[in-house]
């Protein structure tokens, strides 16, 4: 039988995954984006698993609001990855410094 | 074992080992691919807990939007990723130890944990018997009637991001040749062509 405590486990090892990606690819802003996208992917599972288990359709419906700004944050932040590319022809995180306005 | 138990171990296994493909993978295509994957494992989970809805649109927002997204990105930029991940290893030790120590503190907050006891009562939106209406029904009723504000608001920040993107990403360039509607417009045909008469055997001069 398959508890709560199941998916719970499987969204914190996804967490974990994704905070471990920030600190792997500390360069590479593309993969950073990615594992913002699956930590906020563990969220989700964990307010389906929750709405699921307590029979509340609140998490759901805040699945899809969280749903809805990793969309625009993922585009927003590959928006200024391309014009930071196009001014500087790199994408290392380092060089992000002069970014002043 | 059943066929449900089954489905969730290897949904499970898609998403972790989704995840930490993503995370390792060589090449940031390969990234893209693993994370396609993760999202689809989780979408089965989805399904598996009745939330069929919110399985769909992780499928069509996440894999069909977001990562192709990501794709034609990484296709696009022309980024030597070989130097990029020439520094991974410096910040293997210190990735995995504070992975670790966030892992032990989950399972430690995973293994005594309860539910409140009000926390029935506490319940906002119960889900209806599924004989009466579905997910997505249910759903429904419920963000165009107790959460019709957060909705519109989420559509707002979608036309945001929207206009953010196409504003950053929108450059002028002025070396390529452009249509120009009012020139266009405004071009008299009496002057645009000349007649002459050609004398036989002298041509134009």
């Amino acid at each position: 039988m398959i508890g709560l405590e199941h998916y719970l486990t499987v969204a914190a090892a996804l967490f974990i995954i994704g905070i471990f990606g920030l600190f792997l690819n500390r360069k590479n802003v593309i993969i950073i984006l990615m594992s913002i996208e699956l930590m906020l992917l563990a969220v989700n599972i964990n307010l389906v698993a929750f709405s699921a288990f307590l029979g509340d359709l609140t998490g759901q419906i805040f699945t899809m609001f969280v749903l809805t700004v990793a969309a625009a944050e993922a585009a927003i932040g590959l928006a200024i990855l391309v014009c930071f590319f196009r001014n500087r022809g790199t994408i290392a995180v380092e060089d992000v410094s002069n970014m002043k306005g | 074992m059943t066929v449900p138990v089954i489905a969730f171990y290897c949904f499970a296994a898609g998403v972790i080992i989704g995840g930490l493909f993503t995370v390792l993978s060589r090449h940031p295509v390969h990234s893209v691919l693993w994370l396609i994957l993760s999202f689809l494992s989780a979408a089965g989970l989805f399904v598996l807990l009745g939330a069929e809805f919110v399985a769909m649109l992780l499928v069509i927002v996440y894999v069909g939007a977001v990562a192709v997204l990501f794709l034609f990105v990484v296709m696009m930029l022309d980024v030597d990723f070989a130097e990029l991940r020439a520094e991974m290893s410096k910040f293997l030790p210190l990735g995995m130890l504070i992975g670790i120590v966030l892992l032990m503190e989950l399972t430690l907050a995973l293994g005594s944990w309860r539910f409140a006891p009000d926390a029935e009562a506490l319940r906002d939106n119960l889900t209806p018997p599924l004989a009466e209406t579905h997910n997505t029904a249910a759903l429904g009723q419920l963000i165009y009637d107790e959460y019709i504000l957060l909705f519109q608001l989420a559509g707002l920040i979608l036309l945001v991001a929207m206009i953010g993107a196409i504003l950053l990403t929108l450059r002028h360039r002025s070396d390529i040749k452009r249509q120009d509607v009012l020139a266009q417009m405004y071009r008299d045909p009496a002057k645009a062509m000349e007649l002459k008469d050609v004398k036989p055997g002298q041509g134009l001069s």
